[in-house]
């Protein structure tokens, strides 16, 4: 299995894994892809927490607002008509634990990682970008009609530094990865 | 006796989750606390009575292991049992909680049967004569 086979598996066993325990929801696994380059712009929730260590990058979490409203309703079991900040916690919440138990599958595979606390962005026709260059590994699930997708980007820390050296002095390079 | 317990994470969603299990759990509980952070849960410390912490390991400010480090390291406090409660699964984070004196941790996601599992000897044993 390679990595990128380990992170869709991984992904996929945390995502449905927290909907059933902390929901009590069995969503479904979809489309699973890989994304490179600049990303469609986008509306609806989306959450992002970082990882680092010898490897490092970003999880995230995006669902529509009525999705969020919903994961929140059933989590805290309470009423949610709007996206609030009782909903964005939720979904960062929820990506905490996703990542977080990705990232505890990982260590395995990649060593020691350690886990940034989420951001979470809500609006309308905007565009989010890794600094990394790492292609996103990206996996829906459907809940009803509802989609919420699950990204991981990784990339080896000497990999980013090699990019670095290059763009930041010299044509030719003395550090083979 | 009741017990009162102090439950530390930065997510509000968290700590209103572990507020509605621990009710569930039918233990004798008098007061939940709650706190934001490791900071804030000193504060409670310093003018509550508070039999259990429940703690989350990953917060800004103060995390959890520093805040586990500075209740054990207090005369007055490093009898109260503390609980992770945290998504790091990882050896390292855990064996560093076991060694600064952790009672035990519970991982993220949980269920009511985790948490009623995992608290109940740990709570008799913490309730105030």
């Amino acid at each position: 299995m390679n990595l990128n086979e380990i992170i869709v598996k991984s992904v996929t066993e945390s995502t449905l894994q927290v909907f059933s325990t902390m929901l009590g929801v069995d969503i479904v696994c979809g489309e699973v892809s890989v994304q490179s380059g600049m990303p469609e712009a986008t509306e609806g929730v989306v959450s992002f927490i970082g990882l680092a260590g010898s490897w490092a990058g970003t999880g995230s979490v995006s669902c529509s607002p009525i999705l969020a409203c919903r994961i929140c309703a059933q989590m805290l079991m309470c009423e949610a008509v709007a996206v609030n900040e009782e909903v964005l916690d939720t979904v960062a919440e929820l990506t905490n634990m996703i990542i977080g138990s990705v990232k505890t599958e990982l260590e395995q595979h990649l060593g020691p990682l350690g886990l940034s606390i989420p951001t979470v962005v809500y609006g309308r026709n905007f565009k989010t970008k890794s600094a990394g260059g790492a292609e996103w590994i990206v996996v829906n699930f459907q809940w009803d009609d509802e989609t919420l997708v699950v990204k991981l980007c990784l990339e080896p820390k000497e990999q980013a530094a090699h990019v670095l050296f290059h763009t930041s002095t010299t044509d030719s390079c003395a550090l083979e990865v | 006796m009741e017990s009162n317990v102090l439950v530390v994470d930065d997510s509000a969603a968290i700590r209103k989750i572990l507020q509605r299990v621990l009710r569930q759990t039918g233990m004798a509980i008098h007061t939940i606390h709650e706190a934001g952070d490791g900071q804030e849960a000193l504060g409670v410390l310093g003018t509550q009575k508070v039999d259990l912490v429940l703690s989350d390991i990953n917060m800004p400010k103060m995390d959890g292991l520093q805040l586990l480090a500075s209740i054990k390291g207090s005369p007055q406090w490093r009898q109260i049992p503390v609980v992770m409660i945290t998504t790091e699964g990882g050896e390292t984070k855990v064996s560093e909680a076991v060694k600064l004196g952790a009672a035990g941790y519970v991982r993220k996601p949980f269920t009511a049967d985790q948490i009623k599992e995992k608290l109940a000897g740990i709570l008799e044993s913490a309730m105030p004569l």
